[in-house]
């Protein structure tokens, strides 16, 4: 039924960021396509006619006055920080380039 | 010291206000209770170490003359999943273990503003994740009632802490019955707000447009008073409804006094049938319409024929958002890293997402990545929303001919540990009358009803009201409630067992 | 990195068709950013911050954060999408744009992706020479910014090499408003060209509403350039690529005349061009490969669920277009017919960008030619020779009362050049300026007079000659009056005097 396969898994993952082992991958795959089997109904009841709700209590334009507020310190910024120097986090070198 | 203890919320209360006990014994009465027990049960991640000079400076302050809140000087348990400045924050997760938050969850706020005290964080499902508590990364939480059983969950810490008299209150999540599951387990009163009306701000967001912060308590006037505490408009989540609520407190004073429940109309689902059910639960239920029906209420059926495809929608909406929500921890600005030598930054936070991310966590993480990438969009995540309007329109035409609904809170009593751990599709049917809630924002409240004549343990009731009618939850919930305990002849609570055999802390 | 082969321009574009595209985001100079109460880095006030100084807790995505909408962000967003020519959309909401990148607080922009605040609109851009383009604008969308990286330990600084980076949160939720346009035909040969002058315009009209810094160099605003090619005559269109991080208007020019260029080589070679990102160097003035597009790039956007729809009333929309400051090519048009310039000075003043100078000076009294000649000539030089804008040195109300000076004859031209140093060296205003170090005209006509009677005795040659007829020799003479006057007499009337004197 389901196109779950342990190549769309291990894809998942480079998108989610979390490296899957190959044991992970497997037990994923299983998993996956009895929930997605499950879960795929709701298309059945889902027609074109239905809008969609993204938020249960509709409300609308809820803005915020520019007005500069509350900010953190340096050190509130940087206290759980895993690394940092210079006021700033740092990080291992990044593969590919700048967005 | 063990009468303390026992005390509801209102009456702590009460002989806070009279002078009869002073905050500090109240919150040394539950930081003994929380050494003598919590070996066991496991509610408390962290217990505060500050929480008697908190308790002392309400003392103080009350002795001084300010005017202080109603809760002032009660000692309140705080689920992990909300932040707060001076206990770690981990959301049962081991990527934040050790987090400390810069600022207060605003809830935790009002309440520190109110002059609660707050005694430590609670245990839960990791990232608020399933409905046992044994998804926690710190080991599971033990129901009270039979320690070999799950406490409910995500929020089972909470909920343990409160049936165990750990706490007399404590604050909960609700994304699909976190707060009213567990309540149903515990024996305990656990109330799902309507979205918006407690702020979401510091409470480590699971699915955005699910999850409602509301209060844990062993009554429904405790519940309620919580309730007025944390509720509100907040203008640092955009969600935050901006209306004015009534006093819940005062719901649900009058909802004990009798009367509300001659006329009453309420609402019973066709569509949940019996089967699936415990029997136990199922009894206790029909035994519940039975009393409200004795006082004047009017049973009515209902039709949710969309009802049956909720749990399908929010398994698809709560691990989408949730893919979203949890992909801010990836060891760079907090949390776990785990170093990769010659890694890039992309191994080390695909490693530290790794290692740090328990199974079920991953599972939906992967689910709602998949549910939102190109191609599955509109089949998943956008008919799942679709879902959500038409389980709306359900509640709407229910609501226009009754004023509240009933369910039992959830399918079983208590399982034992471990029991459905490898299997998330039952795991996942544990929530399918609280999910239902959640998807259209309506409040809810589940209330203890008795136990279940098979296995001795406790069922709830739930009811749902239409959105911002939450007052009308405690004025039927302290109505039952005061039904119920006078059957019973005292608290379901006084019937668990006692606990603190195996003494302090393991 | 090999250097790519290049194709003659002009026989690039003989042999194909350019399109256009641009992204251009500019970042709003509000107070606060677009979802949090921390001060604005794009706001002039909050330049140069120490990093990590102006960060609100969902700035850097910390648990339990919330964005809130900044209001007068979306103000200014209307107001940029209506003076863009679009419609502004009834109902506009926000999505999350889902990807893993260290500067990106929460993994995931908050940006407006299927329903965006501002659609269907065109930009007039005015290319040299005052011919008009008009490009078609297909959006307007809000979104905000990312922090900033920093690359340590590489040999350039690139990230290429780098042993580690460092973040700052500062420029995290900076609000942006992000520019699309449709394909853009028909600009061949000028195409580099009208990418230049389209930064150019999109910067006069966020300048005009006072909406940004519109600083490039500082990165307020920053210009994406797609471009493909495609052979004569062939209806599809060819495959294109999106240069980014093109900082200057110049370079934006260079890189597209770069990417037709090394397109059609490799097109005209039998290649194919590969569908990818690619990097501006400002140094080499080329552009090299950056990501392909992949599969990676599946940003799985859904609508943001912790904010609401944007829904701007009719009578809010109505009231910022009321308040929309006169297009910047209307107004150009108007300006010219005004001061009835011929094409050539007047495009001389706007490529310059002198043109609200010069306006302004007109407004202060001056008349339009005289405005023109400060402004483009003594001022420009001096600006150019100290290395700062022209507009930095003197106020256009000062170059009006320098040139009334001129007009009521209290000094002439080469007078008023001095008291322009003058002014120009902080010296007081124009007739200050004249006081202190006693510039006016003399037009005393006995000192004058008595001035030419000795510079006559003291030369009876040229006396002789005047009045044989050779009216050229009074040089001379009214040279040497000029030199006793130090300058200060109307050198007409000096000649004058000296042919009455010499005549009587
Ligand atoms: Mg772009
Ligand atoms: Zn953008």
């Amino acid at each position: 039924m389901s196109e779950i396969t342990p190549e769309l898994v291990r894809h998942l993952g480079v998108l989610a960021r979390i490296q899957l082992d190959d044991g992970e991958v497997e037990r994923l795959t299983g998993q996956l396509s009895a929930i997605v089997d499950n879960i795929a109904k709701v298309s059945e009841v889902a027609t074109p006619d239905v809008p969609a709700t993204s938020h249960p209590i509709p409300l609308e334009n809820v803005f915020r006055p520019d007005v500069v507020g509350e900010m953190l310190t340096i050190a509130q910024v940087l206290q759980n920080a895993p690394d940092a120097t210079e006021d700033r986090f740092k990080v291992t070198a990044i593969l590919g380039e700048e967005q | 010291m063990s009468d303390i203890i026992r005390l509801t919320a209102a009456e702590l209360s009460a002989k806070l206000a009279s002078g009869e006990v002073s905050s500090v014994e109240a919150t040394r009465a539950h930081l003994d209770r929380i050494a003598a027990v919590d070996g066991d049960v496991h509610a408390f991640l962290h217990v505060s170490d500050h929480a008697l000079d908190v308790a002392a400076d309400i003392d103080r302050r009350r002795a001084d003359g300010e005017r202080l809140g109603e809760l002032a000087g009660v000692p309140l348990a705080v689920k992990d999943v909300l932040v707060t400045t001076d206990m770690p924050s981990t959301s049962g997760s081991r990527i934040l273990e050790g987090f400390l938050s810069p600022y207060d969850a605003t809830p935790v706020a009002r309440s520190r503003g109110a002059g609660l005290v707050p005694l430590g964080k609670t245990n839960m499902d990791e990232f608020a994740m399933g409905s046992s508590t044994e998804h926690s990364a710190y080991g599971p939480t033990h129901n009270p009632w039979d320690l070999d059983r799950i406490p409910g969950g995500s929020g089972g810490g909470s909920a343990a802490a409160v049936a165990a008299f750990e706490a007399p209150l404590a604050l909960g999540s609700d994304t699909g019955g976190s707060i009213r599951q567990p309540a149903h387990v515990t024996g305990t009163v656990g109330v799902k707000p309507t979205y918006g009306g407690v702020s979401r701000y510091g409470s480590i967001a699971l699915a955005s447009s699910l999850d409602q912060v509301g209060p844990v308590a062993r009554t429904v006037l405790d519940a309620a008073l919580l309730h007025d505490v944390i509720g509100g408009h907040d203008p640092h989540d955009a969600t935050s409804l901006e209306q004015e609520w009534p006093s819940f407190a005062a719901a649900a004073r009058e909802g004990a006094s009798g009367q509300v429940l001659k006329g009453l109309r309420v609402g019973v689902i066709r569509e949940l049938p019996d089967t699936g059910f415990q029997t136990g639960v199922a009894e206790s239920f029909r035994a519940s319409l039975a009393l409200l029906e004795a006082q004047g209420a009017e049973i009515v059926e209902i039709s949710a024929p969309h009802f049956e495809y909720g749990v399908a929608a929010y398994y698809l909406i709560l691990p989408a958002e949730a893919s979203s929500n949890l992909a801010k921890f990836d060891s760079v600005r907090f949390g776990l890293r785990v170093d990769v030598p010659g890694g890039t930054v992309e191994d080390v936070m695909a490693r530290s997402r790794d290692i740090g991310f328990g199974d079920e966590v991953k599972r939906r993480i992967i689910l709602g990545t998949y549910a939102l990438s190109a191609g599955y969009y509109d089949a998943y995540y956008g008919s799942a929303q679709k879902v959500r309007t038409l389980i709306q329109r359900d509640f709407d035409n229910a609501f226009a001919e009754v004023d509240v609904i009933a369910t039992p809170s959830a399918p079983t009593t208590a399982f034992r540990l471990g029991e459905q751990l490898d299997d998330p599709l039952q795991m996942y049917l544990n929530d399918v009358t609280t999910i239902p809630v959640n998807l259209a924002g309506v409040p809810g409240i589940s209330i203890p009803s008795g136990l279940a004549a098979e296995d001795g343990l406790p069922v709830g009731i739930q009811f749902i009201a239409p959105a911002r009618e939450d007052a009308r939850l405690y004025r039927v919930g302290a109505a039952l409630e005061a039904l119920l305990v006078d059957s019973w002849g005292g608290p379901l609570l006084d019937r668990a067992p006692v606990l603190g055999a195996n003494g302090g802390a393991r | 990195m090999a250097k790519a082969a290049l194709m003659d321009f002009d026989k690039a574009l003989e042999l194909y068709e350019p399109v256009l595209g641009f992204e251009v985001h500019v970042e709003l100079n509000t107070e606060t950013k677009m979802f949090s109460a921390a001060a604005n880095p794009a706001n002039e006030k909050n330049h140069g911050a120490t990093p990590n100084t102006l960060v609100a807790p969902v700035d850097m995505g910390l648990p339990g954060s919330l964005p809130v909408v900044n209001e007068t962000a979306v103000r200014y967003s209307i107001s940029l999408g209506l003076a863009l020519g679009c419609q502004i959309a009834p109902s506009s909401r926000f999505a999350r744009k889902n990807y893993f990148y260290p500067d990106l607080g929460k993994n995931y922009q908050i940006s407006q992706y299927d329903e965006p605040i501002a659609f269907e609109g065109q930009v007039e851009v005015e290319l040299e020479g005052g011919d008009i383009v008009t490009v078609p604008i297909e959006r307007a969308h809000m979104e905000e910014d990312a922090g900033k990286l920093t690359h340590v330990g590489g040999s350039t600084g690139r990230i290429q090499g780098a042993e580690y980076s460092l973040v700052d949160y500062n420029r995290a939720g900076v609000p942006l408003v992000e520019i699309v346009t449709k394909p853009i035909f028909g600009a061949e040969h000028r195409a580099p060209e009208l990418a230049a002058a389209y930064v150019r315009a999109i910067r006069d009209i966020v300048i005009g509403l006072g909406i940004s810094e519109a600083r490039m160099e500082r990165g307020n605003l920053r210009c994406d350039a797609n471009v493909s090619i495609r052979p004569r005559g062939q209806e599809k269109l060819g495959t294109r690529t999106e240069t980014k991080n093109v900082n200057s208007m110049r370079s934006v020019e260079r890189a597209v005349r770069y990417e037709i260029q090394r397109q059609a080589a490799i097109l005209a070679a039998g290649g194919t061009i590969t569908q990818e990102t690619r990097h501006w160097h400002e140094d080499t003035g080329t552009t090299s490969p950056g990501r392909p597009k992949s599969d990676a790039d599946d940003y799985r956007y859904f609508p943001e669920p912790d904010l609401l729809p944007v829904a701007p009333s009719v009578e809010l929309i109505e009231s910022l277009r009321a308040a929309l400051p006169e297009p910047p090519a209307v107004r150009r048009r108007r300006l010219k017919a005004d001061w009835g310039f011929a094409d050539i000075d007047f495009q001389g003043v706007v490529n310059a960008g002198l043109l609200n100078e010069v306006e302004a000076t007109v407004a202060a009294g001056a008349a339009p030619a005289a405005a023109r000649k400060w402004w483009m000539s003594e001022i420009s030089r001096i600006a150019n020779a100290e290395g700062v804008e022209p507009s930095s040195l003197v106020s256009p109300a000062s170059v009006a009362a320098l040139q009334q000076l001129v007009d009521d004859g209290t000094l002439t031209d080469k007078l008023a050049r001095q008291v322009l140093e003058g002014v120009i060296a902080g010296e007081g205003t124009p007739q200050e300026v004249v006081d202190a170090r006693g510039l006016a005209v003399v037009s005393d006509d006995g000192a004058l007079i008595a001035a030419i009677d000795e510079a006559l005795a003291a030369q009876p040659d040229v006396l002789e000659k005047i009045r044989d007829g050779k009216v050229q020799a009074a040089g001379a003479v009214i040279g040497a009056v000029m030199k006793a006057m130090k300058g200060q007499a109307d050198a007409a009337r000096v000649r004058e005097l000296v042919l009455e004197r010499a005549a009587g």
